[in-house]
């Protein structure tokens, strides 16, 4: 398949160079057509930063945008990033494209709204810059014009995205600390700025900015109501006590030893992490590792204690009928595909949204190469009530060694409203 | 493969047999293509239903269509017919239209494409029996109202477009009526000719 799909894009690649020099003249005229390993190279950087999955519509064409993004201000519509002169980005040049990614600026000046990662991929070097510009322009160029963004009174202000940035960007690539080996470093780099982690890993403030003294702590992703664990807590997503090829397998293949990834995560595996290659899933473990930090102590229920022990006995009866089969009688699991519950951290976090969330919703891993045909979670709205869900979570928290706090049936009803797109 | 389809057991029951609430199908026995060309559909949002979407965001199309594949080769008893909730002419009108059609208002029976049993052909063209009515109208409503849609040339948009909500009403009360047939698989493409093109079957 690749060397025919090569040769697709080396051919789309002529094609959008023979439009380019017709439109934009002088700018491409000449320039050295890119060989096949940049092109290579540029591909893969643009899984790394998983460019496909935002600029690319539901059933739409490759790279030309229009998916609507949602976000508490109101809904961004996604640009054409193929090489289409009009449409496009076919009259950008490397210069500008680096521009872009380094400083969140287009080419006429104008500020991109920061749903756009550029606080991440200003880390990202011209070399590589360079290499996606390339590999876009080699795609095939879509005409298909950008849908106006939709956005709320005063957010549809372009100018307050200054404010914005003087509050929440810092500008600069990467810079290795040459105290960590070049290993850690290069997954630094790729969790920091291609990968951007920090968009979903770092809490967002009510500006919806992150702020850098909290990097990778978690927060509740906006608009999705998914809760995106600490990378710095062992006690949420820290990887510090899980083995790097646990981490590199999860990243990479959607599921391990220790947990499967789900819900936004799942889309991040499929559409960019499952292609990276085996040396930089495990780069980025072993910074992840390092990133794990020991945290305070678990969080105190809420709900009385009284309450509590009636809520796990319902608890146990719904995990014996309805868990066990797969998750086991003491949360062990079958990993790697049915998860032990038992010490999962992602059970256990201060915010039980995503443990009940699964319950409600059910959820396979992604269907990847190292894990194609992946087990599935049955949803459990259908069939177990609020009182049911928040017994089996509070059970499965407090069980076997686990330390999570009981939740309560109101939260379990309010997340069977959350959105499920 | 059972066990890796364990996530659509609580609506569509563990043999694809259905399940009590009317608005989830049953799938055991449909063709494969049909069942296919259904996950591929939820997958990418053309058909709307956020769980299934949700479900089958990220799984690969060839995992699909062993899903796909599998659910077709299952054949547990249908379901005891429904009770009709309509009169008796409305159910009369009900057969005429699924057997017949009505040509003056170019509407083609539905056994001209479902087959003479409503068993469906492979591959793509699902049976009909075995549905619950609130399903069936549900479905040939979506399709008036333009929320379900199937690849082009979509023969049942134009169909749907042309039934009234009484046609609706009359045709899931009398298919849902219909007793279980002595065989319930579809029948081999080519069986018959279609009365015109399917974009959900090859010709």
């Amino acid at each position: 398949m690749t060397g025919l799909r090569h040769l697709a894009l080396r051919v789309a690649g002529v094609i959008a160079a023979t439009l380019l020099a017709g439109v934009a003249g002088a700018q491409t005229n000449g320039a050295p057509k890119p060989d096949a390993a940049i092109l290579a190279k540029g591909e893969y950087l643009a899984r790394a930063g998983d460019c496909i999955a935002c600029h690319t519509a539901p059933e739409g064409r490759t790279f030309a945008g229009g998916r609507p993004m949602p976000t508490p201000f109101g809904t961004l519509f996604t640009s054409n990033i193929t090489p289409d002169p009009e449409t496009g980005i076919g009259r950008w040049t490397a210069d500008q494209f680096y521009q872009m990614m380094h400083t969140g600026r287009s080419p006429d000046g104008g500020l991109l709204y920061p749903a756009m990662p550029f606080g991440s991929y200003t880390k990202v070097t011209r070399a590589d810059s360079d290499a996606i510009y390339a590999f876009l322009m080699s795609v095939p160029a879509i005409r298909q014009p950008n849908r106006p963004h939709d956005l709320k009174f005063p957010y549809n202000n372009r100018q307050l995205i200054l404010g914005w940035r003087t509050l929440f960007f810092r500008e600069g690539e990467f810079k290795p600390d040459p105290s960590q080996s070049a290993e850690w470093n290069r997954g630094a780099y790729l969790v920091e700025g291609l990968g951007h982690c920090g968009m979903c890993h770092t809490p967002i403030n009510a500006l919806g900015g992150n702020t850098e003294s909290q990097a990778f702590q978690g927060g509740l992703i906006p608009m999705q109501n998914w809760y995106a664990p600490s990378l710095t807590s062992n006690r949420e997503a820290g990887v510090g006590d899980w083995t790097i090829e646990e981490i590199s397998d999860l990243l990479r293949t959607g599921v391990s030893k220790r947990g499967a990834v789900y819900g936004p995560m799942a889309e991040v595996t499929y559409n960019s992490l499952q292609y990276l290659t085996a040396e930089d899933t495990r780069a980025m473990a072993v910074y992840l590792k390092s990133l794990g930090q020991e945290t305070p102590p678990p969080a105190v229920s809420s709900v009385p204690g009284s309450e509590s022990s009636l809520l796990l006995s319902l608890g146990k009866t719904v995990y014996d009928q309805h868990c066990a089969a797969c998750h086991g009688a003491q949360g062990q699991g079958k990993p790697p595909h049915y998860p032990p519950l038992a010490d999962n951290q992602s059970i256990q976090m201060s915010s039980a949204v995503n443990a009940i969330r699964m319950v409600l919703n059910g959820g396979y891993p992604p269907g990847t190469a190292g894990n194609p045909r992946p087990y599935g979670m049955p949803p459990f709205a259908q069939t177990l009530s609020d009182n049911e869900v928040a017994a089996v979570v509070t059970y499965i928290r407090t069980s076997w060694g686990n330390r999570g706090a009981a939740v309560a049936a109101a939260e379990a009803n309010q997340l069977r409203s959350a959105p499920l797109d | 493969m059972a066990e890796r389809v364990l996530a659509c057991a609580p609506c569509h029951g563990a043999q694809g047999e259905g399940t009590r609430d009317p608005y989830f199908p049953r799938l055991a026995g449909k063709p494969s293509g049909y069942l296919y060309n259904q996950l591929i559909a939820f997958r990418n949002g053309r058909r709307r239903y956020p769980p299934m979407n949700y479900l089958l965001a990220f799984l690969p199309p060839e995992y699909l269509k062993e899903m796909a594949d599998y659910f077709a080769s299952l054949n547990p008893p249908l379901p005891p017919p429904s009770v009709p909730a309509v009169a008796e002419d409305a159910l009369n009108a009900g057969r005429t239209l699924v057997t017949q059609g009505d040509a003056t208002r170019s509407i083609p029976a539905c056994t001209s494409c479902h087959g003479p049993n409503l068993t469906g052909m492979e591959p793509g063209i699902p049976g009909l029996l075995g549905l619950r009515p609130n399903y069936i109208s549900a479905q040939l409503g979506a399709w008036r109202y333009g929320t379900r849609t199937a690849l082009s040339p979509d023969c049942m948009q134009v169909v749907a477009g042309h039934l009234t909500e009484a046609d609706v009403t009359a045709i899931a009360a009398w298919l849902s009526s219909r007793p279980a047939p002595a065989e319930r698989r579809s029948v081999p493409q080519g069986t018959y000719a279609l009365p015109f093109a399917c974009g959900s079957q090859p010709q």
